[in-house]
């Protein structure tokens, strides 16, 4: 069980907050065991409001029944033909970390049917729920994962990254992105966690792709190692 | 009390040999605008969906409004329940305790609310009503699944679903490790699942 199926639980009963949610329902789009984990769950946890009956006042019944009349309601979700496209993924080894990569990216489109409309979600949030997001994500050996998400009408990309090892000794992984004509831009610096979220700089439309790099600390103006990962957006393809 | 285990099992005791409300039914046809369907859609669950909203919220005028936040969103959305992804009272319930969990997350800003999870274990009157009656057989088997837990169990499950807490904070409030509340509330609800014979 790799460490995003565990916030299953969390996830049914609400008890995540945006980020994570937003997270959890990419990886919900491609993860069927999920799904219905979290379909049996959330049957569950509505058991417990068994235990909890309390009839409302009676006036909030003719104000519900009043009110319905004057809100439209949603049509039926039809299928449409989302394209989904599959990113190829360089593999290069690390010239500078103890990490290599294996495996391969994919991108996804999300739908979310119970995504909360009610708020303006963060711009990080934003991006990864944009109806145009692509996903990468990148496997490492040991565990962790890196998944780089942008979308193009937003023109921001956010990299997500799980179980990351840390970096050397007085170096610091920095995201680049690779900008035609220009190459690898400095898009941050990343903070020395496990789990994290961060919002790149720069304009991810025009980016074809991202990088990691160890670089030494407080980041480098241009790449001065070989990447440790590069994520393709596939805009060759 | 072995019968009245049985007789509560996957639906409700029928009152006056009445069949109970075809809840799914109910919910399709208030999704083709049906005003009826969605009153006795109403008459079926409100005690329901109300005491989850107040057990969460706590506030009962709060608690009002988010109930009617609740109905006025499962109307709106009602087309897209699909019983083949689960129960209509799972999902008129997942769209309560997601509407009482935005209240208490965005006023918490402006007011602290009591964390003590003990003072929030204060019993909600049941009510006297025939959905209350019904419901209270439900009620000892949901007890009875949850006294099959380990303490931490169900405290990581009663902060996250009853307190709207995250799992982050319910590591806190239980001086868990971070990271290991979530896995004890997925533990926690699996195990219910299981002694509750739920299916997904």
């Amino acid at each position: 069980m790799t460490e995003i199926h565990a916030l299953s639980g969390a996830y049914a009963v609400d008890a995540v907050d945006d980020l994570e949610r937003a997270a959890f329902e990419r990886h919900l789009a491609e993860c069927a065991e999920c799904r219905a984990e979290v379909a049996s769950l959330r049957e569950t946890a509505a058991m417990l409001a068994e235990t909890t009956a309390a009839a409302p006042p009676s006036a909030l019944r003719d104000r519900v029944l009043a009110d319905i009349t004057t809100i439209r309601q949603l049509p039926p979700e039809v299928p449409t033909a989302q394209p989904v496209r599959r990113h190829r993924v360089r593999l290069l080894v690390a010239a500078a970390a103890a990490v290599v990569l294996v495996g391969a990216g994919t991108a996804v489109v999300v739908t979310q049917p119970w995504a909360d409309e009610t708020r303006p979600p963060s711009a990080t949030v934003q991006v990864l729920e944009a109806p145009d997001a692509q996903s990468t994500t990148l496997e490492f050996p040991g565990g962790a994962s890196a998944t780089v998400t942008h979308s193009d009408e937003l023109d921001r990309a956010v990299l997500q990254t799980e179980d990351m090892p840390p970096p050397p000794e007085g170096k610091v992984y920095q995201v680049w992105l690779d900008q035609p004509g220009k190459g690898m831009v400095p898009a941050g610096v990343m903070p020395v966690e496990e789990d994290q979220t961060l919002l790149l700089e720069g304009d991810a439309a025009t980016a074809t792709g991202a990088g990691i790099t160890v670089e030494p600390e407080g980041g480098s103006p241009a790449p001065t190692s070989e990447p440790i990962a590069l994520f393709d957006f596939g805009r060759s393809a | 009390m072995e019968h009245i285990r049985r007789l509560g099992g996957d639906a409700p005791l029928p009152e006056d040999g009445a069949s109970p409300p075809d809840l799914a039914d109910l919910l399709k046809r208030a999704g083709r605008a049906d005003e009826t369907a969605f009153a006795a859609l109403y008459d079926a669950t409100a005690a329901r969906v109300h005491g989850l909203a107040l057990r969460v919220v706590r506030d009962p005028a709060q608690a009002e409004e988010v109930t009617q936040e609740a109905f006025l969103e499962i109307w709106r959305t009602a087309s897209r329940f699909d019983p083949a992804r689960g129960s209509a009272l799972g999902w008129l319930l997942t769209i309560t305790h997601r509407t009482a969990v935005d209240r208490v997350r965005s006023a918490e800003a402006s007011s602290r609310r009591d964390s003590s999870y003990h003072q929030q274990n204060q019993p909600v009157d049941h009510d006297t009503t025939a959905e209350a009656a019904q419901a209270s057989l439900e009620a000892h088997r949901v007890r009875s699944a949850m006294a099959t837990l380990t303490e931490v169990q169900r405290e990581a499950v009663g902060l996250a679903y009853f307190g709207g807490y995250t799992h982050t904070e319910v590591a806190k409030m239980l001086d868990l490790p971070v990271g290991t509340a979530k896995t004890r509330i997925r533990d926690g609800l699996i195990r219910l699942r299981d002694a509750m014979g739920v299916g997904s």
